[in-house]
């Protein structure tokens, strides 16, 4: 499956677990915005590290957080 | 019944209390109570060792058992080395304990350049030439890595909980049973309430699985049975737990969750079940007998017994005759100006009860929210599903650390048991202490102390 699509179905099921309201996720959607707090997120790099087999952000030197949702799939992309 | 628990060498004690057929009952060997006035296993060396600090090391528990009986009141000082003390420390437990010589029926390895008397057959035992004294007991503390810690503690201290005449009725003695190694604290607790209530006991062996051991038990015919929270919930997976009829079963060492507290209620119908709260530093604290995980609030206040307690930055310190006196060797002070120990175990007051939420040194953090996972374990150990598990930190790059969870099913292991855990996490912690994976594991590992093995993230 696409690195894309599992982003979304992860970020999802996590919103539906967490009560949380999942803004649509579209390329330019600012991460902060979309409804997931930072524990979620936490659930979701670890999700996908199970799911991808790699962390991109433990394999980066740099302390990069990508901003909006089309940053982070890029970023994972990258790192595939 | 006073006096003679309070004063006098081990043995002396022992024999205070008299009794007859009374054992410590090995694996493979066991030997009379009445055996240790006649004899000694020291031979002609036993008079030269009075005085001496000794480094009781030995491969078994009755061997210890033995040495502490023979020394106790002879030696300066006794130090009791755990069965997992690892070689390379000897040298360092040896000048730090300012010790002269290891008895025992494990010989050092050779180049230590240390003096060994070896544990021999029982002879006659003959007068002997030294006068007695109050011997040292010099005890490892738990769950420390690198050079050993030390505590001093006196037999009266160690014996300061143990109510004299403790076995309930003497037509009945106890014949006391525990998972805990002696060459522990909780272990040599009830080796002493054994010895001291006029008892036997049955001891563990490492080379022994949990059902074989309670198969032993059971032929010995236990009556008061200690453990550990962990040990007993491996016990309780056990068919042999059938084999067993205890009068009395004690849990300490751990947190006794409501859990394993009502499973040992299911499994013996009627046997009072009580919980003890002791360490190495700080002795023997408390028994609840009330059938309830925490203890009352008014504990806390209690100015009437041996016991002074009290909270600071949310650990819980004691006071009292049974903590150890001092750290070996120095180092850091044991106990803060007013003579509490920092027990480093974590309480929180609810109602009219106090909770032990956990390990100071454990905590889970999740972007800053502190998490103890001995509190996630109580809530999931509450599903009837669930034998025993283990929470611990995954680390995270957002968070610096989440929460996950191992569980050892009590039955089956399916994605409904998993949902529903997972619902009752939701229900009564907050999202950061839910665990957000739980994984079937087939055991989960117990260390040589009988703790959950807890590998800090």
């Amino acid at each position: 499956m696409a690195v894309r699509s599992i982003i979304t179905e992860q970020m999802q099921s996590i919103a539906a677990q967490q009560n949380k309201s999942l803004a649509r996720l579209s390329d330019d959607l600012v991460l902060l915005d979309c409804g997931l707090d930072s524990l979620c997120f936490a659930i979701l790099v670890a999700r996908l590290e199970d799911e991808l087999g790699f962390d991109p952000f433990s394999t980066d030197d740099d302390v990069y957080f990508p901003t909006t949702f089309g940053d982070f799939v890029a970023f994972y992309e990258r790192a595939a | 019944m006073n006096a003679p628990l309070r004063a006098g060498c081990l043995r002396s004690r022992i024999a205070a209390v008299g009794g007859e057929d009374r054992w410590l009952w090995g694996r493979d060997r066991s030997v009379p109570l009445i055996s240790i006035f006649g004899e000694t296993r020291l031979g002609a060396r036993r008079d030269d060792l009075a005085g001496k600090s000794i480094l009781i090391r030995t491969r078994d528990q009755l061997c210890a058992a033995l040495v502490l009986i023979e020394l106790d009141g002879a030696a300066k000082r006794l130090i009791i080395a755990p069965p997992d003390l690892d070689d390379a420390h000897l040298a360092s437990v040896m000048e730090d304990g300012a010790a002269d010589v290891i008895v025992g029926d494990l010989p050092p390895p050779p180049g230590l350049g240390v003096e060994f008397v070896p544990l021999g057959a029982p002879q006659p035992r003959t007068r002997s030439n030294f006068a007695p004294r109050r011997s040292e007991w010099v005890m490892f503390t738990s769950g420390t890595t690198g050079r050993p810690k030390m505590v001093v503690h006196s037999l009266d201290g160690l014996a300061g909980a143990i109510a004299p005449g403790d076995p309930d009725d003497p037509d009945d003695p106890p014949i006391w049973g525990t998972f805990y190694d002696i060459r522990r604290y909780g272990g040599l607790q009830m080796l002493l309430r054994a010895l001291l209530g006029g008892g036997s006991m049955v001891l563990s062996s490492p080379e022994e699985s949990a059902t074989d051991f309670l198969t032993r038990l059971g032929a010995r015919g236990v009556t008061h049975l200690s453990a550990t929270p962990s040990h007993w919930r491996r016990a309780l997976m056990s068919p042999a737990i059938q084999a067993v009829k205890p009068r009395y079963i004690r849990l300490s060492g751990e947190i006794a969750d409501q859990a394993v507290l009502d499973s040992l209620k299911a499994a013996f119908p009627g046997t009072p079940v009580g919980h003890a709260y002791a360490s190495t530093e700080a002795g023997v604290g408390f028994e609840v007998n009330d059938g309830l995980e925490g203890f009352p609030a008014d504990f806390m206040g209690r100015e009437d017994g041996d016991v002074r307690m009290k909270v600071v930055d949310g650990s819980l310190r004691l006071r009292s005759s049974r903590t150890a006196s001092a750290y070996v060797g120095g180092g850091d002070a044991l106990a803060d100006a007013d003579g509490f120990v920092d027990t480093g175990d974590m309480v929180e007051q609810r109602g009219m009860r106090f909770y032990f939420t956990g390990r100071r040194s454990g905590v889970i953090n999740v972007g800053g929210l502190k998490i103890h996972p001995e509190e996630v374990e109580a809530v999931i150990n509450r599903h009837p599903g669930v034998r025993m598990s283990l929470v611990k930190g995954r680390k995270s790059p957002i968070t610096g650390a989440i929460v996950v969870a191992e569980v050892v099913a009590n039955g089956e292991e399916s994605e409904t048991v998993k949902a529903e855990i997972l619902d009752l996490c939701r229900a009564v912690l907050p999202p950061f202490k839910t665990p957000t994976a739980i994984r079937f594991v087939e055991a989960l590992a117990v260390t040589p102390g009988g703790k959950l093995e807890r590998r800090l993230a």
